[in-house]
């Protein structure tokens, strides 16, 4: 049976004067139909390069440098940009970090909208237009009608994303990449920004690759998980193994970190150090500086991300 | 003193520059220019000032590579006879004094009311960034032509003329002070909530000292970048000045009245008069703005965006 | 939004009365309006009962507000050299300033725009290098040079374009005021080169304003969104980065229109265009204080007008700013 999305082995580079840069490397996983999966990273983890990657829209001088990426049973990390367009926007929509940023302050949100529909539609101004007052009803905006007129300055963060995420709706999208979709919001207006799109993913059966550093909201949303470390996915698998049995030492650290599990009075747990620039990843297991239990091995090789007892894919040598 | 130089060619700014053939070029250039205008008795065939040296006769010579050219007067000789080389070294000189002296006047002007709106802040602040705002609203040009029109029919054109070097950079430092004004308050407003005056001013120090000592030199690198640009439009401004007849007289000319004698005799051929000390004055400008364009790349302070 | 108009304008006002009150001290100071009306031929008792007269002893706040009523009802003072009210000396002047400025602002825009949005689309390629480094040579050549050139080569060498005057011109209105050199070729041809002289001064600064604003805004999550969504490059160019480039372009370009009246001065006099540039260079020669002023005062308020203007207008199309003149 084949895959809705197939990354494989993928690869981005920057092409820097100082030299190439690897900033994701050999990275691969599926989704499926309706399938919700979380990419997990701090910062700089390469887990929004591989969420632009696959939509191939990652900023110069950054470029796919090998690896496939596979949708619909068609390779689509070649293809020519304008035949990327067709998909971009209209199978994969994709969701942004801050949505105060996102929308263009000089258009309207009518027309914001509708231009996303008359990029991939041969459509009437008037059935388009329906489409949007569906879809911004489908996000809880009040009398859409009136909003259509106004400027992005005149809503909330909160509304503005479901703006946003009511635009990734409008062609019926296999997959919404979201980027890190509530970390600009109030933390009340996050539970139900990542309710909404848990219920349209629902709904409408659409893919969800959530991209975000918050394992809290990974467990509670996805089904299944990638943990990224400099660069690489060094766990992955369902997201209620995981988060009940770790392997990766570092995943363990994540878990461990997560306020949630805390008796009161109890200090948060912190990872020591912080994750190696992409200049300058250790030799060996690119953890290793950091970890707790590492033995002479780390250093020295390399882990591949294999099967562990519990199922789950790890890329670590001392851990089963 | 060793340890400075040695620290400055360590530095980052010595070492973009090695690195920057075109700021490097522009550096020697200009170098050239302000020796050739510092040495100008020394270097120039002639002394276009002395009229013993001056024949009529000699007049509209062109080049000396032309025909009708001699080899005496390598670029030819003006329209009063004099030889163009020399009239133009001395030109220069007359341009760079201006230049400098009118940005001297307008750094002076601005940093002290910057200084001062900046740091006493309320009204003080309010009404001296008033004036400079309006000022600033209006076209440097426009008000330096202003005065300067409004001086020679104070003065008579006789004695304007023979007090012209002061008073172009007067008029010239009055007209473009605000850049500088509004640069360093916007600097001295970003400085003055910084511990160290705050640890200044605990220490006791007088307002005074904590604005000369301590936030002044934190806006020297817009200072630099500043004045360099604006040492290229003074230059300029000199030029038009001098050009539309509100400047250097043609007995004294720089080569903005250089040019304006020239532009006469074009239309009959003589080019040179008017082309040459253009092309001088050209390149002595396109230099300074490289120069400057390179030190703002390089130094990168916040200035303020009008 | 109102709010916002209302304070544009009281500052534009107060603006106003600050240039008056410099026009009407230096006037007060050196001015000689009793020559202005009867020449020099008088003798200095005529001259001090004139004086008194026409109450230039009075104190100087009661002669500034004399001076203030008589300039809102239009009276900027007698013109000593035409023998006239100064500002019909400057309105039958302004005609061809107006043209001329016209004329370079369409070739700023037809030229800059292109120029600007294609080097901040491609700003490695080697004709956008060659744009930016005549863009660097560009605003170091003073404006009456490239006018003196323009001339050499065009006119002199070529003979291809005439090199002064206006040529040929229609009266539009058929009243001899406005005699427009827009509507006859050959008034076309003698507006080429004083246009592209007066245009030259500020090409390079729009070409890198407009590309260094364009390369900003290209570089904004809002544009990355618009990739996102999967639109056409044209419109994600042309549309969405385009009109956020224009917003602050449009009002440097409001002040531009301004500070070109001044370069009409020294444009004016290579050409020998006679608008009021040409106009305010043989005032000063001929000591005409009073036109002087005018003129000061007719182009201070062309500056304030149109700064204030464009102000509003940046109101209108920005709607975040309309939003603080609300509040």
């Amino acid at each position: 049976m084949s895959h809705l999305l197939e990354v494989e082995k993928l690869e981005v580079k920057f092409a820097l004067r100082s030299g190439d840069l690897i900033a994701i490397n050999d990275v691969s996983f599926t989704l499926d139909q309706g399938e919700r999966m979380g990419i997990v990273g701090e910062s700089g983890a390469g887990k929004s390069v591989t969420g632009f990657a696959i939509i191939n829209l990652i900023s110069k001088p950054g470029l796919i440098s090998g690896g496939r990426i596979i949708f619909n049973g068609r390779e689509i990390s070649s293809l020519p940009d304008s035949e990327m367009r067709k998909i971009r926007g209209n199978r994969i929509s994709m969701i942004f970090q801050d949505p105060m940023m996102t929308l263009n302050p000089v258009f309207t949100i009518g027309t914001q909208m509708l231009e996303t529909l008359y990029a991939h539609r041969d459509i009437s101004r008037r059935d388009a237009e329906k489409i949007v007052l569906e879809k911004l009803r489908k996000v809880h905006i009040p009398s859409p009608e009136k909003r259509l007129s106004q400027y992005p300055h005149e809503f909330s963060g909160g509304m503005r994303q479901r703006i946003i995420i009511a635009t990734s709706l409008l062609t019926n999208p296999a997959i919404i990449i979201a980027d890190e979709p509530t970390t600009a919001l109030d933390v009340t207006i996050q539970a139900e920004i990542m309710d909404l799109l848990q219920e349209l993913c629902d709904s409408e059966k659409m893919g969800l690759i959530l991209i975000t550093h918050d394992l809290g909201v990974v467990s509670q949303v996805t089904e299944k998980m990638a943990v990224m470390y400099a660069g690489k996915i060094i766990e992955s698998g369902k997201t209620s193994q995981i988060v009940s049995r770790p392997v990766h030492p570092y995943t363990m650290g994540l878990i461990k970190s997560l306020p949630g599990v805390l008796k009161p009075g109890e200090k948060l747990y912190q990872i020591p150090g912080m994750m190696p620039n992409l200049t300058e990843i250790p030799p060996g297991c690119a953890f290793n500086p950091r970890c707790e239990i590492k033995e002479d091995i780390c250093s020295r090789e390399e882990p591949p991300l294999v099967q562990k007892e519990s199922g789950v894919l790890a890329a670590c040598h001392l851990k089963n | 003193m060793k340890n400075h130089m040695t620290r400055f060619r360590e530095s980052y700014f010595f070492y973009s520059f090695k690195r920057d053939k075109v700021a490097m070029a522009s550096f020697f250039i200009l170098l050239i220019f302000l020796l050739m205008s510092a040495s100008a008795p020394l270097i120039s065939p002639y002394d276009p000032y002395d009229s013993h040296n001056i024949d009529i006769m000699n007049s509209e010579m062109p080049p000396s590579w032309y025909d009708e050219g001699s080899p005496e007067f390598l670029l030819g000789t003006d329209n009063m006879g004099r030889d163009l080389l020399s009239t133009m070294i001395y030109g220069l000189r007359i341009s760079v004094l201006i230049g400098i002296g009118a940005v001297l006047l307008q750094a002076f002007i601005g940093i002290l009311v910057g200084l001062t709106a900046g740091y006493v802040g309320g009204k003080v602040d309010a009404v001296l960034m008033r004036v400079a705002d309006i000022q600033f609203s209006f076209p440097y040009l426009m008000v330096a032509i202003f005065i300067s029109a409004i001086f020679q029919i104070l003065f008579g054109i006789g004695s304007y003329e023979k007090m012209a070097v002061p008073l172009l950079i007067v008029i010239i430092g009055l007209a473009e002070w605000p850049v500088y004004a509004r640069t360093i308050r916007a600097s001295v407003m970003g400085e003055k909530n910084k511990e160290y005056v705050e640890a200044a001013r605990v220490i006791g120090l007088s307002r005074p000292v904590i604005m000369i000592r301590h936030v002044l030199p934190n806006t020297l690198t817009s200072v630099m970048v500043i004045s360099t640009i604006q040492v290229a439009n003074a230059v300029m401004s000199e030029a038009a000045l001098s050009f539309l007849g509100l400047g250097m007289p043609v007995t004294m000319p720089s080569l903005g009245s250089l040019i304006k004698s020239g532009f006469e005799y074009i239309f009959s051929g003589s080019w040179w008069i008017t082309i040459f000390p253009g092309l001088f004055l050209i390149l002595f400008v396109l230099v300074i703005n490289l120069l400057g364009d390179w030190l703002r790349d390089v130094l990168n302070p916040k200035l303020y965006k009008g | 939004m109102f709010a916002f108009i209302v304070r544009r304008i009281t500052q534009a006002l107060f603006v106003m009365l600050i240039i008056s009150m410099i026009g009407f001290a230096i006037k007060n100071k050196i001015g000689d309006p009793v020559r202005d009306l009867v020449g020099e031929r008088v003798t200095p008792a005529e001259r001090e009962q004139l004086r008194d007269k026409l109450g230039l002893n009075d104190p100087f706040f009661t002669q500034y507000s004399r001076f203030l009523k008589n300039a809102l009802q239009g009276d900027l003072g007698h013109s000593f050299f035409y023998k006239k009210p100064a500002l019909s000396v400057i309105v039958a002047k302004a005609p061809a300033t107006i043209e001329l400025v016209l004329g370079a602002a369409f070739i700023i825009i037809l030229v800059s725009l292109p120029l600007g949005v294609y080097t901040a689309l491609r700003p490695r390629s080697f004709f956008s290098r060659m744009v930016m480094g005549f863009s660097t040579l560009g605003v170091s050549i003073p404006v009456f040079l490239t006018a003196i050139m323009l001339i050499y080569i065009f006119g002199v060498q070529l003979n291809w374009l005439p090199s002064y005057g206006r040529g040929e011109t229609v009266d539009i209105f058929g009243n001899g005021w406005w005699q427009s050199g827009f509507l006859t070729r050959d008034g076309l041809l003698h507006l080429i080169l004083p246009c592209f002289a007066l245009a030259s001064i500020m090409l390079p600064l729009f070409i890198r304003l407009i590309r260094s604003e364009m390369m900003e805004v290209l570089e904004t999550e809002y544009i990355k969104y618009a990739w996102a969504k999967g639109l056409n490059p044209m419109r994600i160019w042309l549309v969405h980065a385009f009109k956020n480039t224009l917003l602050p372009v449009v009002t440097v370009f409001g002040v531009q229109i301004g500070i070109m009246f001044a370069f009409t001065i020294l444009t004016e006099t290579v050409f020998q265009w006679q608008g009021m540039g040409y106009m305010f260079l043989e005032a000063v020669e001929r000591s005409d204080i009073s036109l002087l002023i005018a003129y000061l005062i007719v182009v201070g308020s062309v500056f304030v007008i149109v700064n204030t203007v464009v102000d509003i207008i940046y109101g209108f199309i920005n709607p975040t700013v309309r939003i603080a003149g609300r509040t």
